[in-house]
């Protein structure tokens, strides 16, 4: 019963956010300034986990893949897929839902508590768009950025690996890297970051926004937005995975 | 003028406004005082339609809030400032970019006539030199400042105050007072303030309306309540050692 009643409390939510804007010039400024909040400065997260990952992919593959009849190269093709098709979109967004999902919740929840929501809905304004959508739509356009960069960021990580440690030839790396490209698997990375942005921005609206008490409620507002677009980024990925591979 | 018509009001079952009636005028400052938990804030919600009623209607003039839908609630909201208990100020905001905000959202002034008014409604509560300050860097008293300034930026016709007087020391909550009068006078809204603090009702309360365990017990003026010769509001306002000394 909690579920469907969380399930329609949240659709109806998402009915509040997407009404039309009372003022789209401010809408467009907040968007910016939440593109460089959510987005930019988690840049800096993103590059360090994509190019440790990377690195340790590729070796990770390099020793459990000494066969004879497995070309070294099939190393470099093995991480750029996992990068690629899993690493970047679903295990960044991961990563996001923590970093992010918790800074929108929080700060949603802190606001209702100090009733600046309150504030805003006696002014006129539709608080639930006016708070969540500049989010949503900030989310949907930088972090496929910041997801393209985390893929080159990886690949960059197993190249720097193998000429570092000479854990496989860089020729064969790099070989690997451009072996039998699929310009699909582009976009079907990019087609999961887009919802997986959509459930960060929104699951952890939602939190915030349905905060009742004090600091230790945002607190716990904070804890089950990550919680719960964790496991929705799990479950599309799934889905996603079977309807766009399958 | 605003008119409240029997109005009721229960969460699960337990009664928390009963058949409330009144009216509060324009120009004058109106307020709502009781115990706490006496219903008063319940009242405040219902007026602007942050809460349904069960029964009854609220009257804006000739408008009827309780049987407006949301987006004509909104419309009517734009002509309402309200005051927080803690200000309510957005952290993310400077102190001009707080006031500016619901011209930003409603007004087509340029942005040096938004600029302009900002600083007249800062000038109007005595700030100065805050503007590119944020909440966090104000004291209580400057915050309820900023908050009214805000309030009364987009040139309200309705004014709501939620204790604005909590956490004041005397002096400034005399001061945040007068400042409420002054611009309920001076701009000819209709204010309801909802306080506890007997201060208030003697400096400032045009109309006094005493809310006990959710009924009106009793109103009229602040020259009348020392007088009232009703228990329950006896009790309340004389319930201070200094009131009774003063009563004696």
């Amino acid at each position: 019963m909690d579920f469907f009643f969380h399930a329609g409390r949240y659709f109806q939510l998402m009915v509040q956010v997407l009404k039309r804007p009372e003022n789209p010039s401010i809408y467009y400024r907040q968007i910016i300034v939440e593109m460089d909040y959510l987005g930019i400065q988690s840049l800096g997260i993103v590059s360090i986990i994509s190019v440790f990952m990377g690195a340790v992919l590729t070796i990770q593959t390099a020793f459990n893949t000494e066969h004879p009849m497995l070309p070294i190269y099939a190393i470099g093709f093995a991480t750029r897929q996992a990068i690629i098709l899993e690493f970047a979109p679903t295990i960044v967004s991961l990563i996001l839902a923590g970093k992010v999902g918790s800074r929108i919740a929080s700060e949603i929840g802190t606001m209702r508590v100090t009733e600046q929501i309150d504030a805003l809905e006696i002014m006129g304004i539709n608080s639930a768009g006016y708070l969540i959508l500049p989010k949503t739509i900030a989310l949907v356009i930088i972090n496929p950025v910041l997801i393209v960069i985390s893929m080159f960021l990886g690949i960059l990580g197993g190249y720097l690996v193998s000429a570092i440690t000479h854990v496989m030839p860089v020729g064969h790396y790099i070989y690997g890297v451009l072996f039998d490209f699929s310009p699909f698997d582009i976009y079907y990375a990019l087609i999961k970051t887009v919802v997986f942005a959509v459930i960060i921005a929104t699951v952890s609206g939602y939190y915030g926004y349905y905060t009742r008490g004090g600091a230790l409620e945002v607190g716990q507002a904070s804890t089950k937005a990550v919680v719960m677009s964790s496991i929705f980024i799990i479950l599309f990925n799934l889905i996603l995975t079977q309807l766009l591979l399958a | 003028m605003i008119k409240v018509s029997d109005v009721s009001k229960s969460f699960d079952g337990v009664p928390v406004l009963k058949n409330i009636s009144t009216q509060f005028e324009r120009g004058s400052t109106n307020l709502i005082i009781g115990q706490s938990g006496s219903g008063k804030t319940v009242l405040l919600k219902c007026i602007v339609g942050m809460l349904e009623c069960d029964q009854g209607s609220i009257h804006y003039e000739d408008l009827e809030i309780t049987r407006m839908n949301f987006s004509q609630r909104r419309v009517l909201r734009q002509q309402i400032g309200m005051l927080f208990q803690g200000g309510a100020l957005f952290d993310s905001m400077t102190v001009e970019e707080n006031i500016i905000f619901p011209l930003n959202m409603f007004s087509t002034l340029s942005k040096e006539q938004k600029l302009e008014r900002a600083n007249f409604c800062l000038k109007r509560v005595d700030l100065g030199n805050v503007n590119h300050m944020y909440p966090s860097e104000l004291s209580g008293g400057m915050k309820k400042r900023v908050a009214i300034a805000r309030a009364i930026a987009n040139k309200p016709n309705y004014l709501f105050c939620d204790e604005p007087n909590s956490g004041l020391d005397p002096r400034t909550a005399i001061l945040i007072d007068n400042l409420i009068k002054e611009i309920t006078k001076e701009f000819n809204i209709t204010t309801i303030i909802n306080t506890h603090d007997m201060n208030s009702v003697m400096e400032i309360g045009d109309k006094v309306v005493f809310i006990h365990k959710g009924e009106l017990w009793w109103e009229g003026s602040n020259q009348d309540i020392l007088h009232s010769g009703n228990e329950k509001l006896d009790y309340f306002v004389y319930s201070s050692e200094l009131m009774n000394k003063l009563k004696k």
